[in-house]
């Protein structure tokens, strides 16, 4: 998994921030998109390329328990959030919808905006080669491995329900 | 070793004698609570997955509350969807409007909340009704539509952290003041991943909705949930709204807490949080002055009766300052009547705030108060953050309805009179 990162290392970036309630009438990922991080930067959108990552500090994702968060962000591109640390609910949705969340202090204190990384799950590394740096990460747990494996919670309900 | 409340509830959900913090379980769900906001993704991930049923549909409340009445089409068109699945569904509890209210203060005082329960809902502040001894957190969508498919749902078991708050409160200071200044004490993350449980005299002698306030915020502090043990106050008010029977589990004496902490709240003064954080709490005789556009009183923090009470004292014979629009919402129908008949309403309008029907509003920058760039708003709502009332160039301060009331009245944020007097 490639992309270059997008840095924000301000700490509890909540959802509001990440997609702003004014656009909660809406829940298609596309749609939601066009306004991912709207409140912290107004450019976010027109930056990031498929594939890219967010670094932001400690406390990503707090407040509202919207997933709208995660969609934003997965439609406007983002592969990964690699953070300090995240807020629970955001965590739960990140691993819900086999969207990576990555806790990586080390990463967020030595990455910079447009720095190339390389993150591999199965190592537990994220390399950055702009930098030729590497940083070890808290490792994903199995379950959430088992779930982004599958594609998704839904995909693990489907087998039990239709089971 | 004992067990905590919360790890009680959880092992009698997973069909186990006890489970310990950090442990994964599948836990059975009582009551899956929906609004309109996260259950129409939901839906659509039910349907795009093998077209999946709700496995319970007694257990499932409706209760859209965020942007109802509608306030554009797109709004109206989610709650169109969810009603025509609930029909398809066969789910019975859909609270329409004239019957709605905010959810978790309408779902406690219709008695779907009981002790020793499992609550969930796509809502950050389904915390509030651990107040009544049942474990109740936030999930998202996706859990919420595994819920509905299933009737259980993943979680790790939290460690707790005990929070003995003891000592008198002064008069004029409230839950809100309370929880306040414990999140300004550790922070917007200083329970990340766990339940917080309230214990001590001050707890004991909160009325259940000021328990409900104390439990709503424990998500600001980044907690997975809020739990007060149950006791005589618990069991009345759960058996003057639901007739169903439960179970009633406590904290043994020797349970393992990740932390303790102990409030002494004799000194504290009324409380409010600066923007942009809930944890920027100072007290109101700390900020100097700052002057207001707008205080709004409402949400499932602070917009049950007691609440509305405690505003209209501060409110009665006085006018709101010249410049100052004061937006006052009733958290549930029931709630609105009953003001109504006490004459609460009376006191608000005479005073020139407006009164609306129940909505969550404002609160998260919906409809009915949204701020201008530039405006300011004391409110009694639980989230300060950069434009959650509208413009990311707008402030909130979060204060009791007291302190909001008093401020309306004086034009800038300022201590209650209830404070002062004494």
């Amino acid at each position: 998994m490639k992309g270059k990162a997008h840095c924000y290392p301000r700490d509890h970036i909540n959802t509001d921030e990440i997609i702003p309630a004014r656009y909660l009438n809406m829940d298609q990922e596309r749609e939601l998109a066009a306004h991912a991080m709207e409140d912290i930067d107004k450019t976010f959108v027109k930056k990031v390329n498929e594939g890219d990552f967010i670094v932001a500090g400690e406390d990503f994702g707090c407040g509202s328990s919207r997933e709208h968060a995660v969609w934003a962000l997965r439609g406007a591109g983002i592969r990964a959030v690699i953070a300090g640390s995240f807020a629970r609910i955001f965590y739960r949705n990140c691993i819900n919808n086999g969207f990576l969340a990555i806790e990586c202090p080390e990463a967020v204190r030595k990455v910079h905006t447009g720095d190339s990384l390389t993150i591999d799950v199965k190592s537990g590394k994220i390399l950055n080669e702009t930098k030729q740096e590497s940083y070890t990460f808290t490792p994903v747990p199995d379950f959430a491995l088992q779930i982004l494996e599958s594609g998704g919670l839904m995909k693990t309900i489907i087998q039990k329900v239709k089971a | 070793m004992g067990s905590t409340i919360t790890e009680k509830i959880l092992a009698a959900h997973c069909g186990r004698e006890t489970v310990r913090p950090g442990e994964l379980i599948n836990a059975e769900i009582d009551v899956i609570m929906c609004h309109d906001v996260t259950t129409t993704p939901a839906i659509d991930l039910l349907k795009t997955h093998g077209n999946l049923h709700v496995a319970y549909p007694e257990r499932v409340v409706i209760m859209p509350d965020h942007f109802v009445p509608n306030k554009d089409i797109k709004s109206a068109e989610m709650v169109a969807k969810i009603r025509r699945w609930a029909k398809e569904e066969k789910i019975e509890k859909f609270y329409e409007i004239g019957r709605h209210g905010v959810c978790h203060a309408l779902l406690p005082e219709q008695g779907h909340v009981r002790p020793g329960t499992t609550i969930i809902c796509g809502d950050s502040h389904t915390s509030t009704h651990g107040a009544l001894g049942a474990f109740a957190t936030g999930i998202g969508s996706t859990d919420l539509a595994a819920a509905l498919a299933t009737g259980e749902l993943w979680f790790k078991v939290p460690e707790t952290i005990l929070f003995k708050i003891h000592g008198s409160l002064q008069k004029g200071v409230f839950a809100k003041d309370v929880i306040l200044e414990i999140i300004r004490r550790i922070g917007v993350d200083g329970a990340l991943y766990k339940a917080m449980e309230f214990t001590g005299n001050v707890v004991e002698e909160f009325s259940v909705e000021s328990r409900m306030t104390l439990c709503n915020m424990a998500i600001e502090a980044g907690a997975k949930s809020g739990i007060i043990n149950p006791d005589e106050k618990t069991l009345d008010y759960v058996q003057a709204h639901s007739n169903k029977i439960f179970d009633v589990y406590t904290s043994d004496p020797d349970a393992e807490y990740s932390d303790v902490i102990d409030i002494d709240v004799s000194d504290l003064e009324p409380m409010v949080a600066l923007p942009h954080l809930p944890s920027n709490g100072k007290p109101v005789s700390k900020i100097g002055d700052i002057p207001i556009d707008q205080a709004w009183l409402g949400s499932c923090t602070n917009g049950r009766i007691e609440d509305l009470r405690k505003a209209a004292a501060e409110m009665k014979g006085k006018k709101v300052a010249r410049g100052v629009r004061m937006i006052v919402v009733p958290a549930t129908s029931d709630i609105w009547r009953q003001a109504n008949r006490e004459g609460l309403l009376d006191i608000f309008m005479e005073a020139g705030a407006t009164v609306s029907a129940p909505t969550c509003g404002a609160c998260l920058g919906g409809h009915m108060g949204i701020l201008a760039a530039g405006e300011r708003c004391v409110s009694s709502t639980n989230r300060n953050f950069v434009g959650r009332m509208g413009s990311p160039e707008s402030e909130v301060y979060l204060a009791s309805p007291a302190t909001v009331a008093a401020s309306a009245i004086a034009g800038k944020i300022v201590n209650p009179n209830a404070y002062k007097q004494d």
